[in-house]
């Protein structure tokens, strides 16, 4: 069984490749009983659409909306 | 306000000659500092940083009619820009030197205070909930808090991390560009992440329960 410092790494992981059949379903089994990893997960998707919101959309809070 | 003196010659005269969208030289410097920003966190040379800046804001305005409004123009000068630095990062091809990417007593270091011996969490490190992430992209100050975590990253896993996900480059993109092994990327990234998501959640998700 997995421990927390290897399922983060491939939470992190999967957002460069995509996971292989048997580590998608430990990390499932892997979740379901650690809310930290569970977190952490969800989080990595939330870092994603923070980072493309900075680069697309953020830069906007300096300013006024247009008129 | 001023901004002469600041403003780059070409730019100046490229922005007096049409709408204005381009005789707002407010505006314009404002883009400009915020571009300059981006790229210098990305780049890590101020001169480098700068002839982006310039090469993508000229490019930019060139075609700075056919946009509707600020928000327009800005997305797409940030497309240029992060295409310029995707190439010149491209050409600064293995400038890292890999011994220095990852020493592995730091490293270790960095984990014991995350999980324990068993590699599981320490309990005070354990992940919380974050309170509906989406709300704070339309906050300022969060940008401010997410800046300031970027910065605390050490130098290369901000550089690796930023590669990855602001320019958008793939894993392979990285890998050849600054000389590391898939599975060092995949390393540094997750260092990266983890850094950073502690950093988010200690200062900004669950950062008391002041509002803000």
């Amino acid at each position: 069984m997995l421990n927390c410092r290897e399922v983060t790494r491939l939470l992190s992981e999967s957002q460069e490749r995509t996971l292989g059949l048997s580590e998608r379903l430990s990390l499932k089994v892997h979740v379901l009983i650690c809310s930290g990893c569970r977190n952490f997960g969800k989080q990595m998707d939330a870092l994603r659409q923070i980072t493309r919101a900075y680069v697309k959309g953020a830069n906007e809070r300096q300013d006024k909306p247009d008129d | 306000m001023s901004q002469g003196e600041t403003m780059p010659e070409v730019v100046r005269s490229a922005a007096s000659e049409s709408s204005s969208l381009l005789a707002d030289t407010g505006f314009l410097e404002s883009l400009r500092r915020q571009m300059l920003k981006f790229a210098t966190l990305q780049l890590s040379d101020a001169n480098l940083a700068e002839d982006a800046v310039q090469e993508a804001l000229i490019g930019a305005l060139r075609n700075a009619r056919t946009f509707a409004g600020r928000a327009a123009l800005k997305t797409w000068v940030f497309a240029i820009l992060k295409n310029k630095i995707a190439d010149i990062l491209r050409q600064k091809q293995r400038t890292i030197d890999a011994s220095s990417l990852l020493r592995e007593d730091e490293e270790e270091e960095d984990f014991s205070s995350l999980f324990n011996q068993k590699g599981f969490w320490q309990a005070d490190q354990r992940p919380g909930a974050w309170p509906h992430p989406e709300e704070a992209l339309r906050e300022g100050e969060f940008w401010l808090v997410f800046e300031t975590c970027l910065e605390n990253l050490p130098g290369n896993q901000a550089r690796v991390f930023m590669m990855r996900e602001f320019v958008e480059l793939d894993s392979q993109e990285i890998c050849e560009t600054v000389g590391l092994s898939i599975s060092n990327l995949h390393v540094m990234l997750h260092r990266a992440r983890l850094r950073l998501r502690e950093c988010l959640e200690d200062r900004w998700f669950l950062a008391g329960e002041q509002p803000c």
